[in-house]
């Protein structure tokens, strides 16, 4: 199987360039990460993340045939050879495919992703409505691995001012939340030219979320919260 | 050489549940706290636990955790210490209703209280019925408990060293812990962090099996220092078989399946778990339900074209079922098995999933190693939680949801007994003379070897042994042979070459140094398998069937110098109530 990699050693190369592999698989491998564990056993020098293989620890998120995605479940009978594999795109490149996500987190740790409640807690757990807490579904499953934040323009133009689609998913998944208590705070961090009305819903981030979340619908909640407040 | 060295009251090896739970208590509590991972915490292997967290808040009838205890002790075929398993269980609820309060998406009841679902080996009343005593967050609890944990660290500022690996421990000459040398992995650069309390939550080391539930990461990192630094390995030959894994992908299927009503078939379409747990049935403990399947399969009853796996059916469930309780199996099934569950079967295999050995612990998480006559003397300065210990709560198998559960349990008990020794009041103790120099030594030898055998063959060979040699059903002369070529892969892993040199990010480098690691591992492992001669829990051997209380009830301790072994009683002596004797295991 044939793939074009984008190599940069900062140490050593002047410049990033593509590098052509020819790979023989075996026909148990299934997904691009196995492909790229046999590709590493020949070339030990080919640096990425990864670690559960099977898309709930969000390491081996990278740019595969000009679309952002997982490694691990991404079936390799769906992609067209060559394989283009490049960093994601929008971070400085730390080397070969891993990229330095402090930017991506630094606006994830910005929307204070914690449930906020001052009281006292009960001596068994505080209650919570079924229904309450299906509202937290497709929100408290995001796995931090930025395939969204690092496919949508607006955060590649203003990664330090724009929270980005999982900050604001996240961001949402606390407002939702039955227990927390700051939702006008959380209001007052985001109501910002930038940190939340960068979003011009070019909705790149539904279309890439490797979990099928939606952070385009969880931004629209936190808008209409916003409307609703001024009005 | 001199290296720079950073200083700090306490510091944690590794950021999962276990590790993020004890720096909690410690970040919380003012002190000064360095927390070091291979990876960004929320990317630990916490992640990838699925199906709960067991706690007897009898939210769905009645619980006890005295019912909890004896469960746990007959589910680890009585190896467990009775103290720690007694522990664990009073202090469960409690740990859950603050990881409530935490902010973790409970799954919930109509009432509003947390909804709590059946799993393998749980029952009342001492093993009458089964009972309801998981908490979840759907099929991906572990996922939500170790964000949670994260973001409850982030709200303490708690001070994170992402992409660090811990090289190798510092002790002082007179068996002191005192920090550890570390690799920042993007710059290349190597430093001592030194402590006056060293946390080893590091997890297991599944990856020196060929067929793993276990993410890459998990290579028995603390393990490997820690037995190169003189300290023993405890009962390492019993590593559990989670019965369901995906055939051929070794991709885990949570065991709520079964507790939600899904059901084991052969070939004929027969519910076999009947016949050999008739009470549990599905739901009996792991390492009966895996060794069942595996007899079900050599008997020639397996599914599919080389009648190698057997087959969990859920499409009974529903998919409303399915998808509010198992959404996440769902995706699996269809990504790595071709098949949707709601309409057809998963083909599963027992596959490799949990370490129940480790570095010995007490029940403050202290490390403890034989000296003079006391089997368990503290070793100062040295902690370990989780995976990587063995305090010992799951014994000879452990039962599901209390990995989750001895996490948080061990990690506040620790993260506790650390605040309360007052360490921001002692001074440092000075570092021993050349305290680097094992671990720049193994980086120099990998820099300078200009050739060698590939780290990643070598590794191959060391996962396929140990799959052959250590398999569900053991015997001698597979074990002694296993026991030879480990120790033949032992001298090639002392011989492997990187062709990347590189300062930045060499994942080539942390791929070699963890096969040191997974060495260490697998040594303890095989050795300590060849000698126990009797079955009990996960070691079960086809030479010697029956459990043997008379010669075998007895910790196993493996030393690397000279693979020499001991063994340490069991604790029998729980603290608030009467042991439970040993007796015959049924389901």
């Amino acid at each position: 199987m044939k793939f074009r990699i984008y190599r940069y050693d900062p140490a050593k190369d002047s410049a990033p360039y593509m590098k052509d592999y020819d790979v023989a698989l075996d026909p148990h491998d299934r997904m691009l990460l196995d492909a790229m564990i046999r590709l590493k056993a020949v070339d030990d020098t080919l640096a990425f993340r990864r670690s559960c293989r099977e898309g709930v620890c969000g390491s081996d998120a990278m740019n595969i045939n000009g679309k952002n995605g997982l490694a691990c479940i991404t079936n390799l009978r769906e992609l067209s050879e060559p394989i283009v594999l490049r960093p994601l795109p929008g971070l400085p490149v730390i080397r070969d495919l891993i990229v330095d996500m402090s930017q991506f987190f630094k606006q994830y740790h910005s929307i204070k992703p914690y449930v906020v409640d001052d009281t006292p807690p009960p001596e068994k757990e505080r209650l919570q409505s079924p229904q309450a807490r299906e509202e937290l579904d497709g929100l408290y499953e995001c796995i931090l691995c930025a395939c969204c934040s690092t496919a949508c323009p607006s955060f590649w133009w203003n990664p330090d001012k724009f929270v980005g689609p999982a900050g604001l998913l996240n961001a949402y998944r606390f407002i939702a939340d039955s227990r927390d208590q700051a939702t006008s705070e959380r209001l007052d961090n985001l109501d910002d030219p930038y940190r939340l009305f960068r979003c011009h819903t070019i909705m790149n981030c539904v279309d890439v979320c490797p979990k099928g979340l939606n952070p385009s619908a969880a931004i629209g909640r936190i808008r209409s919260l916003l409307v609703k407040r001024a009005v | 050489m001199s290296l720079a060295v950073r200083k700090f009251d306490a510091i944690v090896v590794g950021a999962g549940g276990a590790g993020m739970r004890a720096s909690l208590q410690l970040a919380e509590s003012g002190m000064s706290v360095a927390v070091l991972s291979k990876v960004f915490p929320t990317r630990s292997h916490t992640v990838a636990a699925q199906g709960g967290i067991g706690a007897s808040l009898g939210n769905m009838g009645e619980d006890s955790w005295l019912w909890h205890m004896y469960d746990t002790v007959k589910g680890s075929d009585w190896l467990g210490d009775q103290d720690a398993i007694e522990y664990m269980c009073k202090m469960a609820p409690q740990v859950v209703y603050e990881l409530e309060h935490f902010g973790m998406p409970f799954d919930r009841n109509a009432d509003g209280t947390l909804y709590q679902r059946p799993f393998g080996g749980h029952s009342a009343n001492f093993g009458e019925k089964s009972v309801q005593r998981a908490v979840a967050s759907a099929d991906r609890t572990g996922h939500a408990m170790l964000h949670t944990l994260y973001q409850r660290n982030v709200r303490a500022r708690t001070q994170f060293f992402v992409e660090w690996m811990a090289l190798d421990l510092i002790r002082d000459p007179q068996g002191e812990v005192l920090g550890v040398t570390a690799l920042e992995m993007e710059t290349g650069e190597v430093m001592l962090l030194q402590a006056k309390a060293t946390l080893f939550a590091t997890g297991g080391g599944g990856r020196i099996f060929a067929a793993s539930t276990n993410a890459f990461i998990n290579t028995g990192d603390g393990l490997g220092m820690a037995a190169r630094a003189g300290i023993p390995l405890e009962d390492m030959e019993f590593w559990q078989f989670h019965p369901t894994g995906v055939a051929g992908a070794g991709v885990l299927i949570t065991e709520a399946v079964r507790g939600e009503g899904g059901i084991l078939l052969n070939a004929s379409g027969e519910r076999f778990m009947e016949r050999y747990a008739p009470n549990l049935k599905d739901l009996a403990s792991r390492d009966i339900v895996s060794r069942s399947m595996d007899q079900e399969i050599k008997e020639g009853r397996g599914c599919g074209p080389h009648k190698d796996y057997v087959l969990l059916k859920l499409d009974h469930l529903g998919p409303e079922v399915i998808m509010k309780r198992l959404p996440s199996i769902r995706d699996i099934a269809i990504k790595f098995a071709n098949v949707d569950p709601i309409r057809e079967p998963i083909p599963v295999v027992p596959t490799i999933h949990y370490m129940m050995g480790g570095i010995p612990t007490n029940v403050h998480g202290q490390v403890v190693a034989p000296d003079g006559g006391d089997p368990n003397a503290v070793v100062p300065g040295f902690f370990a939680i989780g995976e990587c210990a063995c305090v010992s709560v799951h014994g000879a198998n452990r039962l599901g949801t209390n990995s989750l559960l001895d996490l948080l349990v061990f990690g506040r008990a620790a993260g506790d007994f650390i605040v309360g020794q007052n360490l921001q009041r002692q001074a440092h103790k000075p570092l021993p003379p050349h305290a680097a120099d094992a671990a720049l030594a193994r980086l120099a030898r990998l820099d300078g070897a200009a050739s060698g055998e590939q780290v990643a063959d070598v590794g191959n060979a060391l996962r396929r042994t140990v799959q052959t040699h250590c398999g569900v059903f053991r015997n001698q002369a597979l074990l002694t042979e296993g026991v030879t070529k480990i120790l033949e892969l032992d001298r090639r892993v002392q011989r492997v070459a990187i062709q990347d040199k590189s300062r930045t990010f060499n994942t080539a480098r942390v791929e070699a140094l963890e096969l040191d690691n997974l060495i260490e591992v697998a040594k303890a492992t095989i050795i300590s398998a060849e000698a126990r001669r009797e079955s009990r829990g996960a070691q079960a051997r086809s030479d010697y069937p029956n459990r043997d209380d008379a010669n075998w009830l007895k910790h196993t301790l493996w030393f690397r110098e000279g693979n020499r072994l001991a063994y340490k009683p069991v604790n029998m002596k729980p603290v608030s109530v009467d042991a439970f004797p040993p007796k015959t295991r049924t389901y």
